[in-house]
């Protein structure tokens, strides 16, 4: 039995009718989480988490039909239950859980394991169907736990104030940015551009509470910023706005720092692998702790991931999605002509 | 080895030169005397002997992560460096373990004569007690270099921030034979190793290309021009009966080209030369084809000598009668050499590189033109009154090169670059069209700027045909003007032909697949090119 089906559209739920996370238009989309390759405009109805209501309709149309739930909440939708858990990724992240006839499966999004600080932590589903994601899946990512993490970030930012520099985090607007506030409270100000601004209000309106900034503009005074911390989003890596900071040394907060070829790659003064995904540690415990009988690997090092849970048991194949083309994690990438 | 890690990560994540020398500096001051020369040594391509094999570092790592080898093997693809994949798949350390690195590497060195075993329980227990930086370092130490983007010029000017001495002879100290056992920091950069050493060579001078206009240099009279002659550059020293040949890559190549050594009885005493290593025919030089046939080999057999005989070709005068001649103008080094040359016996080994005359930048100009039939690369612009500096200097020496050939063609093939490149699709396959079917012609990963390597990378992870190992193909899309300076028959290759330094001049998003260059368009160069190379055998 399957209750999930893959089609030119997304991921579709014949039982239920309806989709989870689809990039085209559909009738009726269930949403995992508001990064853009998940949640796209154009569908008639949504059903998100209630977190991510807000961030629906700033980032795609204010009059959304929205529903939404909690986590550990659930409806039916024709006979199939539809219920959503903590992916542990960025704010109002869900894994999707569907029941029928007492068959389970879950779509997961994008998670990581660990706890950020920020976003509701990940729990695993027991389930007979799971789709997970592989952006990091190479044995090669394994992340420091966030505390060492954070500790190494403090340490750049103390050395860069000993040095007057502003420290210049890039980090993607929804999801790095507020869990880099939250890690970095206290430690200086906190300036952030007002793409990051405007998530945060929306975040915000939801009550939930997020540490205190202020924006940064090009009119910004140098005094204002000088041996500060500034966050930035991918799109202003080598901009003007950099420029114009007192003497900026800037960070990239991307999983891909984990491999050296990738920190040299870009232009900026230090790479600190801060990723929302999960490492290759975090996929396996995830995957396992499911029990799932067969698992669905999408975007990310899908082949090799799934070839490889088949060589330790674990049934698998690849699906091929439009997730992650619009990753969060390729930090400067240029944003592309067609968006 | 904290220290030393520590340092290579501040390296590794500043692109500007002067942060990475205070970096260098920052590590000077802090670093154990009997680790500083590890430092130069390693940086100056002086790496310790290998002592294990790393196929078996290899095995281990993948035995100890517990991954089957195919995954390492793609991990590897992603890192694209060794080292550095085995000390992130390796289990999170147990404990910690605190060493110099002089202590690392003279331990590395006794392992070497240990049998297999003793070297694998070494191994594994540095492996648990090191941080992922640390094991990185630990296995560059076994095996690899530190690809840290720091020039033995940018090494040699932290070293004089460092110290107070002079650059110029910190340079000839470092550059030549010393082995870090056998001197000492202080000695080697004080030059104590140096005058012992009578292999010593200096170090090159270097011309950056002419990229402006050529009346803005000055007047005609102030230069002096000669063919840039496409071989290996070289430096040839006697001193005390003995001859020594150096390339500028700092390698000792004197045992690779028989013909020059006997050079050791004909050049006088206490003479170091610059010049190029070339293939002759008559005293006229041969295309680099021709000369390529002759490099790195071990062993030069009669035949080969026969075929493709080499020679000497000297531009400049480094030292006469021992004393260091780099200071005087080159007008003086220039009539010393050409006096030095004329002394000797007839031959056909050592020739002076010829001087162009030339009256007006015009004229010149109209010379340069003529360069490819001299399998000449285009010229060399010398000032007159130049000393002969250590590396490269703006003003003094100019090459202005003559453009190369270029054609385009349509990517077929993409491969993911190594190091810096490792995440994106860098490494291109070209092909030209023959009737129907497409025909690759070339291989470059060059010459694209970081934005279009992105879209490209993008367009490859779009349009993947299919999968061989890290290769992909993809749809016959994108087109691109090849630039390149040669081409030459080959059995190596499908098409037959080899191109030379070949390398992406532009992305030519104007163009579709179909108005793409043909083999024959190819073959007619080939031909056209033919006639300078007057004696290749391979044709």
């Amino acid at each position: 039995m399957s209750i999930i089906s893959f089609t030119n559209k997304g991921i579709y739920c014949p039982q239920g009718k309806f989709y989870i996370d689809p990039w085209l238009p559909v009738d009726h989309a269930v949403i995992t989480h508001g990064h853009a390759d998940h949640a796209r405009f154009g569908s008639r109805h949504y059903l998100c988490h209630k977190f991510t209501e807000p961030i629906l309709r700033l980032r795609i149309d204010p009059n959304l039909s929205i529903s939404t739930l909690d986590y550990n909440e659930a409806i039916t939708i024709n006979g199939v239950k539809v219920s959503m858990f903590p992916a542990g990724h960025i704010i109002g992240s869900a894994q999707i859980r569907l029941e029928y006839e007492g068959f389970v499966a879950v779509i997961s999004g994008d998670y990581k394991t660990e706890y950020d600080g920020i976003s509701s932590a990940f729990e695993p589903v027991r389930c007979h169907e799971f789709v997970t994601e592989s952006t990091f899946g190479l044995p090669i990512y394994n992340w420091l736990p966030q505390k060492n993490m954070f500790d190494e970030i403090t340490n750049w930012i103390s050395n860069n104030q000993l040095q007057n520099k502003t420290s210049v985090f890039i980090a993607y607007s929804l999801g790095k940015a507020q869990r880099l506030m939250k890690g970095l409270e206290g430690i200086a100000k906190l300036f952030v551009h007002s793409s990051i601004n405007n998530l945060n209000k929306a975040i915000e309106s939801n009550g939930i509470i997020l540490p205190g900034t202020e924006l940064v503009t090009i009119e910004t005074s140098k005094a204002d910023t000088q041996n500060q911390i500034v966050i930035l989003p991918p799109a202003l890596l080598g901009t003007n706005l950099i420029k114009k900071l007192p003497n900026p040394s800037v960070a990239i907060c991307s999983g891909w720092m984990q491999v050296r070829g990738s920190r040299r790659w870009q232009a900026a003064d230090a790479g600190f692998a801060v990723s929302d995904h999960a490492d290759w540690p975090g996929l396996l415990s995830a995957i396992k702790a499911t029990g799932a009988e067969k698992v669905y690997v999408t975007h990310g090092s899908t082949a090799t991931f799934s070839k490889y849970l088949n060589e330790i048991g674990i049934e698998s194949a690849e699906v091929a999605t439009q997730y992650g083309k619009e990753d969060d994690e390729e930090v400067a990438e240029p944003k592309k002509e067609e968006d | 080895m904290e220290k030393f890690a520590r340092f290579i990560h501040e390296l590794e994540i500043s692109n500007k030169t002067n942060d990475k020398i205070d970096a260098i500096v920052r590590y000077l001051d802090v670093a154990e005397e009997e680790d500083k020369i590890w430092l130069v040594a390693l940086f100056t391509g002086k790496r310790p002997k290998r002592g294990i094999n790393t196929k078996l570092l290899r095995e281990w790592a993948i035995e100890i992560a517990g991954i089957p080898e195919w995954l390492f093997v793609e991990s590897y693809h992603t890192v694209g460096d060794l080292g550095e994949t085995i000390s992130l798949i390796l289990p999170k350390p147990t404990h910690h373990i605190s060493k110099n690195i002089s202590t690392w590497i003279n331990e590395l060195a006794a392992l070497s004569k240990e049998s297999d075993e003793a070297k694998k329980e070494y191994v594994l227990n540095a492996w648990d007690g090191l941080d992922v930086q640390e094991r990185l370092i630990f296995n560059k130490l076994i095996g690899g270099g530190f690809r840290v983007g720091v020039s033995h010029k940018l090494l040699v000017n932290a070293i004089a921030k460092q110290s107070g001495i002079e650059a110029n002879k910190l340079m000839h100290s470092l550059m030549g034979k010393w082995q870090p056992n056998e001197t000492n920091y202080t000695n080697l950069i004080n030059g104590l190793d140096v005058d012992t050493n009578i292999s010593q060579p200096y170090p090159f001078c270097l011309a950056y290309p002419l990229e402006q206009e050529i009346e803005n240099i000055g007047g005609p009279e102030e230069w002096q021009a000669e063919w840039k002659w496409d071989g290996i550059r070289g430096q040839i020293i006697k001193r005390k009966g003995e001859l020594f040949i150096w390339s500028r890559g700092e390698e000792l190549i004197t045992e690779q080209f028989p013909e020059l050594e006997k050079l050791k009885g004909m050049l006088p005493e206490g003479c170091v030369i610059d010049g190029e290593i070339l293939a002759l025919e008559n005293g006229q030089v041969l295309s680099f084809n021709s000369l390529q046939k002759r490099l790195n080999r071990k062993n030069v057999s009669k035949k080969q000598m026969e075929e493709t005989p080499i020679g000497f070709y000297c531009y400049d005068l480094l030292e006469y009668e021992y004393e260091d001649f780099r200071e005087n103008p080159l007008s003086a080094r220039r009539s010393t050499l050409a006096g030095l040359i004329s002394a000797l016996p007839e031959n056909t080994t050592i020739f002076l590189s010829p001087v162009i005359e030339y009256n007006s930048w015009e004229q010149l100009a109209n010379i340069r033109e003529e360069a490819r039939a001299q399998n000449s690369e285009g010229l060399m612009l010398k000032k007159l009154t130049s000393v002969y500096n250590t590396g490269r200097k703006r003003g003094d020496w100019w090459k202005w090169k003559i453009d190369p050939y270029s054609i385009d063609a349509v990517m077929i093939y993409a491969q993911k670059g190594a190091g810096r490149r490792s995440n994106f699709y860098t490494d291109y396959t070209f092909a030209v069209r023959d009737g129907d079917k497409l025909l690759s012609i070339a291989k470059a990963y060059s010459g694209l700027t970081d934005k279009e390597i992105r879209e490209v990378d993008n367009f490859v992870k779009r349009n993947a045909i299919e999968k061989f190992g890290p290769v992909r193909t993809v749809k016959p899309e994108l087109v691109f003007e090849i630039a390149f300076e040669g081409i030459a028959e080959s059995g190596r290759h499908k098409a037959g032909i080899a191109l030379r330094f070949p390398r992406i001049k532009r992305w030519r998003k104007d163009k579709k697949a179909d108005e793409i260059n043909t083999i024959e368009d190819l073959k007619n160069l080939l031909n056209s090119t033919r006639h300078a190379d007057r004696t290749d055998k391979g044709i």
